[in-house]
């Protein structure tokens, strides 16, 4: 085990350069220029945007800027924002406690909707609950969460007046009176996302107990006289749960960019807003900053989901 | 008893028995199964009414999708516009039904991209293991680290127009959409199938296979990818829904059809600043999307359920 | 409408017998800025109307509470000479100031300056070359150290050094030197004679950043100066918290210069969202007290409107979306450019098509459906009114006239319905940014066009690439690589000189220019070159209008381009909001510390 993991890492290392340069050369190649806008403005003098591009080495050739960015991130410099001027690490770290927050919440919210209602529907095939569960999963699937989003809004901002639509991040209340504020703001936006993500979870965790539920162990340990709750507990989901892991692992990295369209309606300040204004605006370094990290816990995570099947069936092995 | 009995019906596929009729006989069985799933026919059959209806239903429904009448914009279902009109006096009815032409092809076809690709990634990698399994898995983790809009952004520049002169704009455009919603959503298939292999590839009943001699694609085909199927179709009937909303996106983006052609995505996202004011413009494609999804996935529960002899119908 | 006209006008506003309100809403109608119609005024001796004096005249500073305002784009630095968009400039205004700017009327109001320079008090020299400005003397920074003119000579410097690549720079490229007369005294020189002598120091590109702070952040260093995201200003607020991209806090500054002002004790700027969320919290729900720039259509403004608590406010802009008509053929390459300078379209140079084109355009169903208040078909672009505000001279919207014209001209229709002559077929494909109403627009056009018998294929391109000034990309506005396109240009500057160059021959936007030249349709024309040129150098206000709108003649009567609707600017203000106005000519907030709120 130990050596596999070791192998592992090993290997993340020219796998994470690979993806690092395959990163750079997409948003390189891609159209854009981050100083775009000054380019219709028809007061600022072309030099102006060429001794830009100059001082922020955008006309330099493709791998002297890659071979600069990448010395720069072994040095622990993550690069320097063209829209904002400010440190990319600075920007990342104002963003990232309302990120793991809303978006920590909306996934635990998730999982926890999905876990307990997928297996009961398992338990119970097409009946009345699982019926009616797989009819609001599927209606919270087919609609996408701008659309979730402003149904929301308009129900209770609008027509209630109960809750407010805009997160701000710089509360000016403190104490109780702070917590209060936060948890009104953030009930709407980790709503809508957790919902969303429990819809698709409930749908997975459902199949993968009915997989399993009908096996002979299973009807072993009825036959037993084990109940029927440390059944499914103790035997079911514990082997239905690979699947699952899969997807939590796959879930995990995108606490940390984001969901850009819940942070874009409710005005969340997460990564996902800072990233796609990013991408709007070809602010490559913050781009490259946020998604680097995105794809080191993308590898991090599957291993971790690797080492984790090991663990729930035992008879996994790693050659 | 479950168990066994796939292990030793596969044990029997093997031996050299009459095995045309064996398999003829699962299939049969599997038909007469599906058709006792009630959930799926009705699945099926909405499915089938909402196919007939798109394709054939601009041919009886002759109302043009794009004529502007600015004298009945935003009007609910009346007689001359049965589900509405939108905010350029566009008879809703008949953009529903035009769109869906391209939102279920787009949604179904996009959906069997992912499907096809993840399974055949995710059953190489889980069966595969060693440096395989490496390679393809760092490749996945790349595809789900790439930033997908700089991505698309930069298809766009490379592809379309080359597409278009060859395919005319249409076809071309209809392949790029499908093309790049299903090759990135491959990825999360890819990853539940080869949890899904890891584990079956070591099961008795794969064993004892293994022992017999039969030869992997085999052991991969008929054995390990039955069992692994449930993830798989979970994930397809949700992959049409990802992929309906994903078309709208593109549009966005540039990518997607010419902004006058209307799908089930886009007309709910233009509808969504209005809903206030025109509920009925979002609720139709809305449903629309949802009785696909929802018809796609009993398919899929009854085709389980079908050709898995373990399991019991409900 | 020429100089003699234009002088009859002023005369009447003279007598009274026009208002000046009346008057600058005409000669903006006429595509000149409304800076530009006070400045004829005040040449022609007609005195600057007074401000209006604000209705409330509190006892203290202070006292109001917090005000919170929605930028739907959020700001992402706060030094003004850096401000890559209206939202830095938004921003960084709260906090810094220039000696003067433009109020809704476009009288030149002063900030920092004691008083406004003009001819008449002397500070202007009539040849043009110099203008003086005395500054007011009780201006500290929110550091305690004095304003004072080494300041004002400091940012001209600033900004100027290539290596700082100041965004701003544009306005101040035409300043030879800059004189201190005294401690609170300049004298700018200018490097030839300059018609619009208020360009530098005034308006959203004037603000003023501090010496004592800058000073050693000049040139290359200039992005790591700290002030860059902590100001450190002359204005109302002081510098609170700034996170980029998300929100920006100031808070009173108690020895601001005005006496009794601000009357709010905080200030809140919060970015990101969309449009219509940020008029639903104004209008609809009253969480914010002022959103910005609010391209929402004009329907669902009026529905937020009803019983809601705020209200939307149109201020006059000079922005003009418009249809432009490719001159050069985009669809063959000529030396490995598409629509290269060299080659002829081969079916929108024909007059008759162009005619019938600007027939096809229904601009009052645009105004009507999609823009309502926020975009106005204004006619008096196209022919300059014989008699003030004419109603004769309205678009035509007219399929019959249209096909008249392409029948007459030999376009004859073939089995597809499609007109062709000389096996040419009037076949189009329209692009713009993607964008609601455009798309709207776009369809619009595209089924008036194919009953004349013009096929139109739409285009929609992201607009992050179609406004990118990308080299290699062929989607840019720059490279107009299809037969018609649409945008709004903007008008940034008071003055129209640098927005007319966009149809001069030496702008012409190509390869050897890498496409950044600001002529995108290729239209070249040597009488409009020589009528451009004259204007550089007119020193008198009203002969140098009367050249501006020859120069709208003549695009207008070719057929260069279609214009389509004006585009003010809307801003959704709370109904407790008071004085909280928009100027077309300067940036939201230009007046922040004279805004109220009734309680």
């Amino acid at each position: 085990m130990s050596t596999y993991l070791f192998r592992r890492t090993l290997i993340a290392i020219p796998s994470l350069l690979g993806i690092s340069l395959i990163l750079f050369t997409v948003l390189a190649l891609a159209p854009g220029d981050p100083f775009e806008e000054l380019a219709t403005n028809p007061n600022v003098p072309a030099e102006v945007r060429l001794n830009l591009r100059a001082q922020f080495g955008l006309d330099d050739p493709l791998p002297v800027r890659y071979v600069r960015w990448l010395a720069a991130m072994l040095k622990g410099e993550w690069g320097f924002s063209f829209a904002s001027r400010i440190n990319v690490d600075t920007l990342i770290l104002q963003r990232l406690p309302t990120t793991i927050f809303v978006i920590g919440s909306a996934q635990l919210l998730g999982l926890l909707l999905a876990l307990p209602i997928g297996i009961y529907s398992a338990v119970r095939p097409y009946s009345v609950f699982d019926q009616i569960a797989t009819t609001f999963a599927y209606v919270g699937f087919s609609l996408p969460t701008f659309f979730t989003g402003l149904v929301f809004i308009l129900v209770f901002s609008i027509y209630l007046e109960w809750l407010p639509f805009i997160f701000r991040s710089d509360l000016s209340a403190t104490g109780l009176q702070w917590a209060w504020e936060m948890f009104r703001q953030s009930i709407m936006p980790i709503s809508v996302l957790g919902l969303f993500q429990g819809a698709s979870m409930t749908r997975f965790v459902r199949s993968a107990v009915l997989e399993v539920i009908k096996l002979d162990y299973i009807n072993t340990a009825r036959a037993k006289g084990l109940s029927e709750w440390v059944t499914i507990v103790k035997h079911v989901v514990r082997n239905a749960l690979i699947p699952v892991v899969t997807l939590v692992a796959l879930q995990i990295p995108g606490i940390f960019t984001g969901a850009v369209i819940t942070e874009q309606i409710f005005r969340v300040p997460g990564i996902g807003s800072l990233l796609i204004t990013a991408i709007l605006a070809n602010d490559t370094p913050v781009i490259m900053a946020i998604v680097f990290v995105f794809s080191c816990l993308v590898v991090l995570f599957n291993l971790v989901a690797d080492i984790v099947y090991g663990w729930l069936d035992p008879r996994i092995t790693y050659r | 008893m479950a168990a066994n009995s796939t292990a030793s019906g596969s044990l029997a596929g093997t031996l050299p028995l009459p095995r045309h009729r064996a398999s003829d006989s699962l299939w049969v069985e599997a038909l007469l199964r599906f058709r006792r799933h009630r959930l799926a026919m009705f699945g099926a059959l909405a499915l089938a009414v909402i196919v007939v209806a798109v394709v054939a239903g601009p041919f009886v429904y002759r109302v043009p999708i794009n004529e502007i009448d600015f004298k009945a914009k935003l009007q609910g279902p009346s007689l001359a516009h049965p589900l509405g009109t939108d905010d350029l006096g566009q008879d809703l009815l008949a953009r529903v039904l035009y769109g869906g032409r391209i939102s279920l092809a787009v949604g179904v076809a996009a959906m069997l991209i992912a499907i096809s690709v993840g399974t055949v990634v995710g059953a190489v990698s889980g069966y595969g293991s060693g440096t395989t399994d490496h390679v393809l898995m760092r490749i996945t983790d790349l595809f789900l680290s790439l930033p997908q809009l700089p991505l698309l952004l930069l298809i766009v520049c490379l592809f379309r127009d080359m597409l278009k002169k060859l395919l005319g704009p249409e076809a071309g455009i209809f392949i790029l959409i499908v093309a790049v919603i299903g090759g990135l959503r491959w990825m999360p298939v890819a990853r539940l199938v080869r949890a899904q292999f890891l584990s079956i590839r070591e099961k008795e009943f794969v064993e004892a296979a293994r022992g017999l001699g039969v030869s992997p694609l085999r052991q991969v085909i008929r054995h390990i990818l039955p069992n692994a199927v449930g993830p798989v179709i979970v994930a397809g009937s949700l992959d049409v829904a990802t992929a309906i909303i994903a078309e709208s996106s593109l549009s966005f983006l540039g990518l997607g059809f010419p902004p006058d052609i209307p799908t089930w995505g886009r007309i709910l996202f233009d509808a969504k600043d209005n809903l206030d004011f025109a509920p009925h413009w979002a609720i139709f494609p809305g449903t629309a999307i949802f009785l696909t999804v929802l018809s796609i996935n009993y398919i899929g529960d009854g085709l389980r359920d079908a050709l898995d002899p373990r399991k019991v119908i409900g | 409408m020429d100089e003699h006209g234009l002088r009859a006008l002023i005369r009447e506003v003279e007598a009274g017998r026009l208002s000046r309100r009346v008057f600058i809403q005409t000669m903006v109608g006429l595509g000149l800025t409304a800076p530009m119609a006070a400045q004829m005024l005040a040449s022609a001796g007609v005195a600057q109307a007074q401000p209006k004096s604000p209705a409330f005249t509190p006892a203290k500073r202070g006292g109001g509470g917090p005000v919170k305002i929605l930028l739907w784009q959020a700001p992402t630095l706060l030094n003004p000479h850096f401000a890559v968009g209206t939202k830095d400039q938004i921003a960084s205004r709260v906090f810094y100031e220039p000696l003067g700017s433009y109020d809704p009327e476009g009288n030149l109001v002063p900030f920092l300056a004691a008083e406004v320079p003009s001819l008449q008090n002397g500070m202007v020299t009539k040849d043009g070359l110099s203008v003086t400005w005395r500054l007011k003397k009780n201006v500290t920074w929110q550091d305690g150290k004095p304003f004072s003119a080494d300041d004002v000579i400091f940012n001209w410097e600033y900004v100027s050094d290539p290596a700082t690549a100041a965004v701003t720079a544009g306005p101040y490229k035409d300043i030879a030197r800059i004189d201190k007369l005294d401690n609170h005294t300049v004298k700018i020189v200018f490097k030839n004679p300059t018609p619009f002598w208020s360009a530098p120091f005034c308006g959203a590109t004037g603000m003023i950043i501090p010496k004592h702070l800058f000073e050693a952040f000049k040139g290359a260093k200039s992005r790591e100066a700290p002030t860059n995201l902590r100001p450190v200003g002359t204005g109302a607020f002081k510098f609170v918290d700034f996170k980029p991209g998300d929100i920006v806090r100031g808070e009173i500054n108690p020895s601001y210069h005005v006496a009794n002002r601000p009357f709010f004790d905080q200030i809140e700027l919060k970015g990101g969202g969309d449009a219509i969320s940020a008029a639903r919290a104004v209008i609809q729900t009253g969480e914010y007290d002022y959103a910005w720039n609010l391209q929402v259509e004009d329907d669902i403004l009026k529905r937020l409107e009803q019983g809601g608590k705020g209200r939307v406010d149109i201020a006059a802009t000079g922005n003009i979306e418009h249809i432009q008509l490719n001159n050069t053929d985009p669809w063959t390459e000529v030396e490995g450019e598409r629509s290269s300078a060299k080659s002829k379209h081969p079916t929108l140079t024909d007059p008759a098509v162009r005619q019938a084109l600007n027939l096809l355009v229904d601009r009052a169903s645009v105004q009507e459906q999609i823009y309502g208040r926020t975009g106005l078909a204004t006619a008096n672009f196209l022919n300059a009114p014989e008699k003030f505000r004419s109603k004769n001279t309205r678009f035509e919207f007219t399929i019959e006239k249209a096909n008249q014209i392409l029948d007459q001209a030999g376009w004859k229709r073939g089995s597809d319905g499609i007109r062709a002559k000389d096996g040419k077929k009037l076949k189009y494909v329209y692009q713009t940014s993607i964008n609601a109403p455009r798309q709207k627009n776009q369809q619009i056009v595209k089924q008036a066009c194919a009953k004349a018998g013009i096929d139109i294929e739409i285009k929609a391109v992201t607009a992050s690439v179609y406004f990118s000034s990308d080299p290699a990309n062929w989607d840019t506005y720059n490279h107009f690589a299809t037969d018609i396109q649409m945008y709004t240009t903007t008008m940034t500057e008071p003055d129209p000189g640098r927005f007319m160059d966009q149809f001069t021959s030496w702008e012409v936007s190509q390869k050897a220019n890498k496409w950044q030249g600001r002529n995108k349709t290729r239209w070249q024309n040597t009488e409009y070159d020589k009528v451009w040129k004259a204007a550089e150098a007119e020193m008198d206000p009203v002969k140098r209008a009367a050249l501006f709108i020859k120069m709208n003649d003549l695009v207008i009567q070719n057929v260069v381009v279609i214009p389509v609707v004006y585009r003010p600017r809307v801003a959704g203000i709370s109904h407790r909001m008071r004085d909280a106005v928009q100027s077309g000519w300067d940036v939201d907030g230009w007046n922040l510390p004279y805004w109220y709120r009734q309680t």
